[in-house]
Parts: C-alpha cells; structure tokens; sequence
C-alpha cells in the first residue's frame, strides 16, 4: 500500500485528502475546494480508496451511507405494510388463516395473504434486510472510525493556514500574538472545559473529542443487539411454551424436561366494582361496563427429585408458592411463567342421583368426574350404578342409534349409565345429560336425575426462556450510551496562529455552529483576536 | 377524592387557557420592538414566557392531583396520553426557548399543543382504573418518557414547518407551496374535528344503530354525530335522528370512518372560507409573522431538537417498552402495530440524521422531513389507536 507524504513532512496512508498532521489539502480535487470537507477530517477511507476487487465493491457498497439510509428506509416501509392488516399471531386460531384474511377483508385481505405480508416480519426478505443492515453498520463503521481516529490523534497544533482558510468559520487580520492575551484567553477556555495546546506560538483548543465516537459506539450497540437477536435460534437459548392448567391439577412444566411440576391451586378473575373501588372509577366502570382488575394463578411449583432416575415416579417436592398475575411472572431458573390467559367455568363433575321415578325418592348420589370416571358406583344396599358409555361432547344419535361424541373436549357431557337396584337387579338403562334424562333401550322404574354441576376455571400460563435477553441489554445499554454520547456533546476546535505578520484563526464543530460561535465570541471578546465569521450563512 | 379531580379538571383548563393567552402575547412580541441593547426578547416575549410556565405549572398540578386521585399517572388512555404528550410540547419548547431565545417558536408551539389538547378532550376524560397489563411501574416510566421524546421531536416539526412558511415563495403556486398547504390543511382539519365534535356534543346527539358486526353477530354501536355513513346492515333505532347515506362493510368501524368524513368536510369548508376571505394561501397568511426569524437558527433548532429528543424516544418507545413488554407481555417484541410504529419512528429520525449529517441535507430539505416525521408520530398516536387496532387500544 502506497503512502502519502505532505510537504509538512507528515506520512500519510494511501488515499487522505487532508494531511493528518497540518490540514494540507492533499489532492487536486480537495484543492480546488472552497471550504474543507471535515466530515471524517478528510481521512483515508478504504471506501474511498480502493474499487478494484469483489471485495473491494462489496465493501464499498456497504459502506456507503446511502446505501444504509436506503435500507433503512425499505425496512421502515416494509414494516408499515405488516400492519395494514392484524400479522396472522393475531387473528383467531379457529380459522385458518387462507381462509380468514379472504372472508374478514375480502379480495384486499385474499391478496394481502397471497403476497405474504400475513407473517411479514418472519419473511426471508424482511428478515434480509435486516441482515444487510447489520452489515451495513459493521462496515460502514470500520470505514470511518478508524481514519477518523488516527486522524484526530495525529492532528497537530500548528496547522498550515490553508487548512485554516478553509474552514467555515474564519477571520484573518494583520497583527501579532499578544502573550497577554494568550494567556487570558487560555484562562477562559480552560474555563470552558477546552483542552489548549501551544506549539510554536500557535494555539489548538479542543473539547469533547469523545462525543465523535458517538455514532460508532451506538452501532456497536446495535450490531450486539442484532446479534443478540440472532442467537435466539441457538438450541437452547430460547424457550416459549404454552400451559393450559385447570384448578388442581399438577402438570410437567413444558420445556423444562420434567425437571419442574406446577400446580394450579387457584385462578381468580375480579372486575373493578363500583362501590368496592375508589368513586373515581365509576364513571368509567358505567360507561364500559366491565374493567378487568386482576387474572391471578395461584401456583406451586414443584421439583421432580427423581427426574435423573429413568423411570421412576416423580417424588415432588415443592420449590416455591407465588400468586402468578399479569406483570408479576413467577421466575425460577431461567425461566418465567406468565398469566396469559383463561377459561372460566370449565365444566369438571356432574352430579346425579338414582332416583325412582314414581315415589321420587332418591337411593344416593354419584359423582361423576369428566376427567377420572370410574366403572362402577357402589351406593350401599344394594343400590349400585354401572358407567357404559361417556360421550364428553355429545352431538346427536348415530343412525344406528349410537350416541356420538363430536370431540373428546367435555363441553356437551352425557352418559349411559345402568341402575342395578335390589327391585331390578339385571339393571336398567338411562341416558343422563345436563338437565335431561333419556330411556332409549325401553322404559325404566330409576332414572340418574341430573342433580348439579362442578365448573373450575382453566388458566394459561406461557412458560418462556430467553438467555438472549442479557445480550439484549448489553446492547441496548451500549447504543443508548453511545446515541447520548453523540447527541448531547459537539466536538469543538478553536485554531489560532500567527504567520508571517497576520493572525489566524478558525473554528469547526460538528454540529450546534450557534453554540460554537457563542463560545467563540465570549472568548475572543475584548481582544485584538479578531473573531471568526461564519461564511455560510444564508 | 373526587374534589380532587375536580381540582384536576380546572387546573388543566387554566393551563389550556393560559397557553391561548400565551400565544397572543408572542404574537406581539415578534415585531421586535422595545427592544433594548443586548436584548433579543422583548417585553411582550418575556411576558409570553412567563405565562407560559404558568400554564405548564397549571398543568403540572393537573398531571399530579389526578395522578393523586387516580392512585395512578394519568397516561392511561387516549385522552391522558395526549394530554400529557400536550404538555410535553409546551415543555420542550420551554427548554428550547431558554437555549436560544426564540419568541416565533411559542407562537406556533402553543397553538399546536392548544389543539392537541383540545384535541384530547374529544376522548372520554373520566379517570378509568388500569387493566391488569397496565398495572406496572413501568406505565409512568415508558408513557411518560416516550412523550416526552415525541415532545422534544415535536419542537423540530415546528421550527421545521415555520422554516419552510419563511423560505417558500409564495408568489408562484409550485409542488412545494400545495405540500405546504396539506399541512396546513391537515391542521385546519383537526380544528374543524374539535368544532363540530364538540358542538354535536352541547347540542346532546345520540343515535343508536343496531348492526352486524365482523364476528357475524348482533350489535349496537352509538352514534355522537349524524351518520354520513353507517355500519354494516345498521338499523337506526333512535328516532328523529339522520339516516345513513351508505351503510359499511362490516371490517370498516362506520362511527370511526364517520368522523373522519366530518373533520375533512368541516376541515374543507374551514379551509376554503379561509382561502375565500383572505384571498392567500394559509402558509402566505402567516409568513409575515415569521420574517424576521434568522432561517439558519431554526435549522439548527430543527436539528438539535432531533438530537435532544431521539435518544429520549429511544429510551421510551423502544427500550423501556421492550424491558415492559417482557415483563407484562411475555416477550419484548411482539411486533404489535404500536411497537412497529414506533420502531418506524426510530428508523425514520436515523434516516433523517444520516441525511443530515453524511449527505448534507440541511435547511428545507431537513424542514420536509422534520414536518414528515411529525407525521409520523401523530399518525402512531391517531390511527393506530383508532384504526389499526392492536394490544395498546385502551381508548
């Protein structure tokens, strides 16, 4: 690689168009300019540079910031398409999507799904562009920071006075240095926080050369993040389970390979009552009818000690007991279980009693649990009734007169049962139902008369594991710093020389020119400096 | 603990009168007279000044006393939310003002933060207890910073769209001075919204519809203005009331379109009376009040309130949401239209900062997209709470 020296003496790498060390334009282009492009201190850019190879071109594509302000722009378009319609996670799973977008939207949402902005933001395009924006950000960086730096450490106090011209801010004016005033107007920039080097009569104050940086640290950030993002398709780091678990039950934790149990003590369901809550509320709650105040599981979680040992029973032992609620997760390892949602009132047992249908007097109750049946229920002197068929979901008579269950769900539960008695001891047939008694193999003396009904409520709870969210935050912490760093600080230069029987001076910052040349003026102010104008004003 | 919200709701009326009073007082102080040596503000710009912090003072105590009334930060619902977002307005101007003395900037910064108020108050304004998902530290922290960044962002809209009434000609109709008009258009309009809603509402009017909605079953949606159009198979049931000229579709929300009609109906006939008597375009009306306004200082305000405010944004709408969004919601990231909308926001100001900052897009060009941001923010609040609906539709 070539190098470039200027006529300070300075070597320069290949491709600077400003010296390094004292500010002299080094190519014919930048010579000609009328003002110096400080953006990157007219530093040596490989992009700049070279354009030969593959990798070359590749590099330079990318770090061209028009081609990010490019993917930026698609990502942000092609994201506001997602949500034109509900993205297919959100509409309701009873349909299948095909069929949901065409029949709820018509011909737009038939469409809208054929082109796949249903699941948008899982498509490879989307996720593509995302992809070339974290290249864009790796290169794009590189390309800059590390001339930038280089060149900001090697920038020297004197600079050549072309350099000086140059600037946007500016004045020249015949005259010599006054130690005296040096000396004052280094007191005040001190005073401002301005760092203030001397070097051959000539003056550099510098502040807040950190907030350059800014831009370069917030993209760090973000390529963690991206990364971070990235990693959650790593087995093992990312979990997120669904657990459907009604009141009393004890189930395996889904994803924590029967390591853990949970059991479901109670789901509790209350709305904000006028009277019960503070007044304040009641316009609201008569206005919208019902507000939901809290959805709680009471839950216990439970370790299965023999969970190493293959083929042993689980022996439970209990880790810990927590009222899980919307915004209070229950947190154990990494993992955390959330209240997602419910089902009220779940049908569980059914009661019915045998009854004699003439005297109406009742021989015992059985109850009947729609999940653990038994065969038989013995009700004592010889009163006994026998379980034949249980149809969870009955939907009608077969033609040939079987009852048919639609689902193996209990949301319509009926029953055959036969009544054994000491007056009918061969047993009599009768079909129970919810309020509702049949005889369809012939007329009996006993019918199981429907007495009452047990519900429970079933709660959600969405069991998630996200190892990711570490780096997530490492990321989201290092852009944060970084944007501030950048945003809320400018880099400020003040040069002053004298050459040859005239003073002068220049100022540049990266941006916030009012702030600068106030600066300047309250500085400067009272002496023979003259103050630099700014020669870019409208 | 009802005095209280009344104090509430009379604190927030005196802030929301103060800054029309504040207004007028930069409107007269712009002419720059009686100045004094060294003086950039005037007189009439430092009494604006004051009752301007008045007024946010005011509405501070509102913020508080129905926070304390509430037992939670009024940014609840649509109606809290832009009312604070309102605030937040009048706050970065405050801020903004203290750095570089610019009266102009009030005088178009309160009537922005007038109607978004007024605006707000077109939403149900009773004090509602938070659902489940809401009941969260984290609601006053995430709302309350990512207003407060759509607040600061607001500032650069402002000085963006007084740059472009200073420096587009006005003398030839060009693309730029009809852009220009739509803005304005867009302003008017949602004058217009607030007339007529809340004329509708003094006059009382009530009118029930029964309809079928998207889930194929029976329901009563109840019209507060007539019917231009109404819902899908609606049936009027209130008598003596405007019959629908078309009925809906039933995934289209009629009450909701029909409003909108309104507002661009009473937005167009507010406009063209405007155009009718002036005989100049909206943007030619106010131009004489911002003659004397240095293009290149509200450039810099334009871009410095962006810098101030995205990483405030940032902090707000993006990662306190996510740090909330996994805790109430179970992931971070849902890509809820909220969220994307406001990831959309995000990406659009780094655009408009790489522009700015690699490409050189300053001045009008920076103007355009200060405005086009702007935009953006109020279609998140607007639309996607009342059309595109999504876990954040509390209103």
């Amino acid at each position: 690689m070539g190098k470039v020296k200027c006529e300070c003496g300075h070597v320069n790498p290949n491709g600077t168009i400003l010296c390094e060390s004292c500010g002299r334009a080094l190519t014919e282009k930048a010579k000609q300019e009328k003002f110096v492009d400080m953006r990157y201190e007219g530093s040596a850019r490989r992009s700049q540079t070279y354009n030969k190879t593959i990798i070359d071109k590749v590099w330079n594509f990318f770090s061209s910031v028009k081609v990010g302000i490019w993917i930026i722009v698609l990502l942000l378009v092609a994201a506001s398409f997602g949500t034109i319609l509900p993205q297919e996670f959100y509409i309701p799973s009873n349909m299948p999507a095909e069929m949901y977008y065409e029949d709820v939207y018509g011909q737009f949402g038939k469409i809208y799904y054929m082109i796949g902005f249903h699941d948008l933001y899982n498509s490879v395009w989307f996720s593509a562009l995302v992809a070339a924006l974290g290249v864009s950000l790796v290169i794009a960086s590189l390309d800059r920071v590390v001339p930038l730096y280089r060149a900001l450490k090697n920038q020297r106090v004197d600079r050549h006075e072309s350099f000086m011209k140059k600037q946007r801010l500016f004045a020249e004016q015949e005259g010599t240095l006054q130690a005296s005033e040096i000396e004052k107007i280094k007191v005040k920039l001190a005073k401002k926080r301005y760092k203030v080097r001397m070097e051959n009569g000539a003056l550099l104050a510098e502040k807040n050369r950190f907030t350059r940086w800014g831009p370069y640290v917030n993209h760090v950030g973000l390529i963690i993040f991206l990364l971070g993002a990235l990693l959650r398709s790593v087995p093992g780091m990312y979990i997120d389970e669904l657990l459907w678990i009604r009141e009393g039950e004890t189930l395996q934790v889904p994803g924590t390979d029967g390591a853990y149990y949970v059991k479901n003590n109670e789901f509790t369901l209350e709305n904000y009552e006028e009277g019960e809550d503070p007044e304040v509320f009641d316009e609201a709650i008569d206005r919208v009818g019902t507000v939901a105040k809290n959805y709680q599981t009471d839950a216990i979680l439970y370790r299965d000690e023999n969970n190493e040992l293959p083929g042993a029973e689980p022996e439970l032992t209990e880790v810990q007991a927590k009222s899980i609620q919307v915004n209070q997760p229950m947190k154990f390892d990494q993992f955390a279980v959330y209240q997602t949602s419910f089902r009220q009132d779940e049908m569980k047992a059914m009661h019915f009693a045998l009854t004699n249908k003439e005297t109406g007097e009742e021989f015992g109750e059985i109850v009947v649990d729609l999940f653990d049946q038994q065969e038989s229920y013995d009700l004592g002197s010889g009163y006994k009734v026998e379980l034949r068929g249980y149809y969870p979901d009955f939907d009608g008579f077969s033609e040939s007169g079987e009852p048919v269950s639609k689902s193996p769900l209990p949301n319509n539960p009926a029953f055959l049962f036969n009544m054994i008695t000491p007056e009918t001891p061969d047993g009599e047939m009768s079909f129970a139902q919810i309020r509702n008694t049949m005889e369809p193999l012939g007329e009996t003396e006993y019918k199981m008369a429907f007495k009452n009904l047990e519900t429970r409520d079933v709660s959600a709870l969405t069991i998630r594991k996200d190892l990711t969210l570490p780096i997530l935050a490492v990321g989201g912490i290092v852009f944060m710093i970084g944007v501030i760093q950048g945003s809320y600080w400018n880099h400020r230069r003040l040069w002053i020389r004298e050459k040859e029987g005239r003073i002068y001076v220049a100022g540049h910052t990266n941006k916030n020119w009012h702030g600068l040349k106030r600066e300047i003026h309250s500085v400067l102010n009272g002496t023979a400096i003259p103050e630099p104008e700014d020669r870019q004003k409208d | 603990m009802s005095d209280l919200a009344g104090v509430s709701s009379t604190l927030l009326y005196a802030a929301f009168l103060l800054y029309l009073v504040a207004t007028f007082l930069f409107g007269g102080s712009i002419r720059q007279k009686g100045l004094r040596d060294g003086e950039v503000v005037n007189r009439w710009g430092r009494l604006g000044i004051i009752v301007t912090i008045v007024g946010f003072a005011a509405q501070l105590g509102y913020f508080f006393t129905r926070w304390a009334a509430a037992g939670h930060a009024p940014v609840s619902n649509l109606f809290e939310f832009t009312t604070f977002f309102g605030m937040m307005i009048v706050g970065s101007f405050i801020l903004i003002f203290f750095i570089y003395k610019t009266v102009v900037l009030g005088l178009f910064a309160l009537p922005i933060a007038v109607i978004i108020i007024a605006y707000a108050s077109m939403f149900p304004r009773e004090i509602s207890p938070l659902i489940p998902a809401l009941q969260s530290d984290w609601l006053h922290i995430h709302v309350t910073t990512a207003a407060a960044g759509q607040g600061i962002l607001a500032i650069s809209f402002i000085a963006g769209i007084i740059y472009l009434i200073k420096n587009i000609d006005q003398s030839v109709s060009t693309k730029k001075t009809k852009w220009l008009e739509a803005v304005m258009f867009f302003i008017v309009s949602v004058v217009a919204f607030i007339l007529i809603t809340s004329g509708f509402a003094l006059a009382d009017y009530k009118a029930e519809f029964e309809y079928v909605n998207k889930e194929d079953a029976a329901a009563q949606q109840e019209f507060t203005l007539p019917a231009l159009v109404g819902p899908n198979e609606g049936t009027l049931l209130t008598a003596e009331k405007m019959e629908p000229l078309a009925d809906m579709p039933a995934f289209i929300n009629a009450k909701k379109l029909n409003t909108v009609l309104w507002s661009l109906a009473g937005g167009i006939i507010l406009y063209v009376l405007i155009r009718l008597i002036t005989r100049k375009r909206v943007a030619a009306l106010l131009q004489p009040l911002v003659r004397n306004v240095s293009s290149d200082l509200l450039d810099e305000i334009s871009y410095r309130s962006v810098l101030i405010g995205f990483p405030v944004f940032t902090l707000g709408a993006l990662i306190f949401a996510m740090i909330w969004a996994q805790i109430a919601w179970t992931r971070f990231w849902g890509w809820d239209p909220k969220e994307v909308w406001a990831l959309i926001t995000f990406l659009f100001y780094a655009a408009f900062l790489h522009l700015r900052l690699s490409k050189g897009w300053h001045g009008e060009r920076s103007a355009w997209l200060a405005v086009i941001g702007f935009g953006i923010i109020m279609f998140n609040l607007v639309a996607v709470n009342l059309v595109i609906a999504g876990l954040h539709s509390y209103a």
